[in-house]
């Protein structure tokens, strides 16, 4: 319940920001540390929540972008229309993704490598076929209209991200409250002992990984309307596959608020980066690595393990070997 | 409520499990013992679903069982629990057997609660918001039993609970066992510990390289020269006989 108010309060004061603040500038960082708030929950999901650890979280993303792209350009969809299909294409390449990985047994290094050749494979593929604008990438119509999902301020695009967010942890709550998300947990923590209590693991898995790309796929629509431009490299590359995975395990992964508190924390330290030393290229990336590698190490369960005394797991190896 | 017929795996050249047949009856405590190496946990998991028999079957509730996956034999009410303990290490011991609970209670708070009655009934009643990581040994062990029960069970496979425990860890699990079959489940356990296996089951079957070599009363079997020196080496019945008769 408490969780259930914390969420309220975060959503209000998030929903307030348009009507005290009107810069263009602050108001895309709080957008864009929303959006990486969205990504960094859906692979909370299946990595913090399930133990599946994604390297390849674009192939979500890109799918979403795209299916949300081809819809308007190619078969001139309303871009709401085309929110729902995107969607749930994307829980599609999840169960795909999911099917033929844990199917056979595919955990820890091999799932993640999985999942990021499936991401290079799909980005090869946008790049090879002239449906998807091949390497050129796809420009969506400029309408500037709430009805197409475009919005002629930023706080239009505010609430529409915000919405997105808090489904996505509304999502985390149930999680932590349900019996699909005490299996869940159990298999990130032992998955012989979850089966042998009675959980289908198969399915559990899935269900996770499905509902993971779901809501990346959401992101990767709400990318294409923010942006108006898609191509390989942003929908299918690595780069967001990293975006997703940095926030949660610098906040806390398997927790609700860990994937907010990473995401809001990184780019503070992106925008400060940003302001001290110009626009360097990769300085931020650097710092981003830097950090990375500095909480792995010394605060493996991420800020939020800084407040409380449990809440974020062990890591995997940590709890096999206990 | 159990029967095995013939079922038998290999491993490459060894054969793990050769051909066993057993029969277990409804509302008794009955172990499985052996040396080291015999194929009881192979047994285990070969009953349980965990792995794929090569030949023979498995029915339980008068339904043949063989080959299906281990969560479905856990859902008819066949439950182990494994002699590496293996507790879900970052949850506390309340979440930890409520994922036992979950199997016939969706409702989050109904099973928490019931998970609370098994542990207690297992004493671990004090240790509830503890992870089960920081729990000892004996306190895992525990753990382990908790589960499985919160799931309900009609047949129970304990594999090696007592292992690892000191004297009086044992002499405490022992009562628990009791109590466990005292309330209508049945119970087949692995065990090393004699003092156990002599004071609590009723049936014993024993295995030696893959194969059963005897059953019967612990009684019975503690006087089998084929147990004794599948145990003690090859000549010792035939030795002790001798003393005995010399003294």
């Amino acid at each position: 319940m408490k969780e259930l108010l914390a969420l309220m309060g975060f959503g209000i004061v998030m929903a307030a920001v348009p009507l005290f603040v009107s810069s263009g500038f602050a108001l895309n960082i709080i957008i864009m540390t929303l959006y990486a708030a969205l990504l960094g929950q859906a692979w909370n999901i299946l990595a913090g929540f399930g133990g599946q650890f994604s390297f390849g979280h674009a192939v979500f993303f890109g799918t979403g972008a795209y299916v949300a792209a081809v819809l308007q350009v190619r078969f001139g969809w309303n871009a709401w229309a085309a929110l729902p299909a995107a969607v749930a294409l994307g829980a599609a390449v999840g169960a795909l993704v999911g099917a033929l990985s844990f199917r056979y047994g595919l955990r820890g290094s091999y799932f993640a490598l999985v999942t990021l050749a499936f991401a290079e494979v799909f980005r090869i593929l946008s790049n090879t076929f002239e449906f998807t604008g091949a390497g050129v990438g796809m420009m969506i119509p400029l309408t500037e209209s709430a009805a197409d999902f475009q919005f002629a301020s930023r706080a239009g695009f505010l609430y529409v991200i915000l919405a997105f967010t808090l489904i996505a942890c509304l999502v985390t709550w149930w999680l932590k409250h349900s019996r699909y998300g005490a299996w869940l947990q159990a298999i990130r923590d032992n998955e012989e002992s979850a089966a042998a209590l009675g959980v289908n693991v198969f399915r559990v898995k899935l269900g996770a990984i499905m509902i993971s790309g779901a809501l990346m796929a959401a992101g990767g629509v709400f990318y294409t309307q923010y942006f108006h431009y898609i191509d390989p490299h942003i929908a299918y590359g690595p780069g967001v596959s990293v975006e997703a995975l940095l926030g949660p395990i610098v906040g806390g992964m398997g927790t609700l608020f860990g994937p907010l508190l990473g995401a809001a924390a990184l780019h503070l330290l992106g925008e400060l980066t940003r302001s001290l030393m110009g626009d360097a290229p990769g300085v931020s990336l650097m710092t981003y690595g830097l950090v990375l590698v500095l909480m792995v190490t010394f605060l493996p369960r991420g800020i939020i393990g800084l407040f409380s005394g449990r809440a974020a797991p062990a890591k995997p190896e940590e709890a096999r070997r206990a | 409520m159990l029967e095995v017929r013939g079922i038998s795996i290999s491993f490459g050249g060894l054969k793990a499990v050769e051909d066993v047949s057993l029969l277990l009856k409804e509302g008794t405590i009955a172990s499985l013992i052996g040396p080291n190496g015999a194929g009881k946990s192979t047994l285990f998991a070969l009953v349980s679903g965990f792995l794929k028999p090569l030949r023979g079957s498995a029915r339980f509730l008068g339904k043949d069982i063989t080959g299906l996956p281990p969560h479905e034999i856990c859902r008819r009410g066949m439950v182990r629990t494994f002699q590496i303990v293996q507790p879900f290490a970052a949850q506390t011991v309340r979440e930890n057997v409520a994922v036992g609970a979950h199997l016939h209670h969706r409702n989050r708070r109904e099973a928490l609660a019931r998970a609370e009655a098994v542990a207690t009934r297992v004493g671990l009643a004090g240790q509830l918001d503890k992870l089960a990581s920081s729990l000892t040994i004996a306190g895992r062990k525990r753990l382990e039993l908790a589960r499985a029960l919160a799931a309900e069970p009609r047949l129970l496979l304990l594999d090696e609970v007592l292992a690892g425990l000191n004297p009086q860890e044992i002499n405490e699990m022992l009562p628990v066992i009791r109590a466990i079959r005292d309330s209508g489940i049945t119970v087949l356990m692995i065990e090393h510990v004699m003092q156990a296996v002599m004071s609590l089951s009723e049936y014993t079957w024993v295995l030696n390289y893959g194969s059963l070599i005897a059953q019967g009363t612990p009684a019975e079997i503690s006087n089998n020269p084929q147990v004794i020196e599948a145990y003690l080496g090859r000549g010792t019945a035939e030795r002790l006989r001798r003393e005995a008769a010399g003294a």
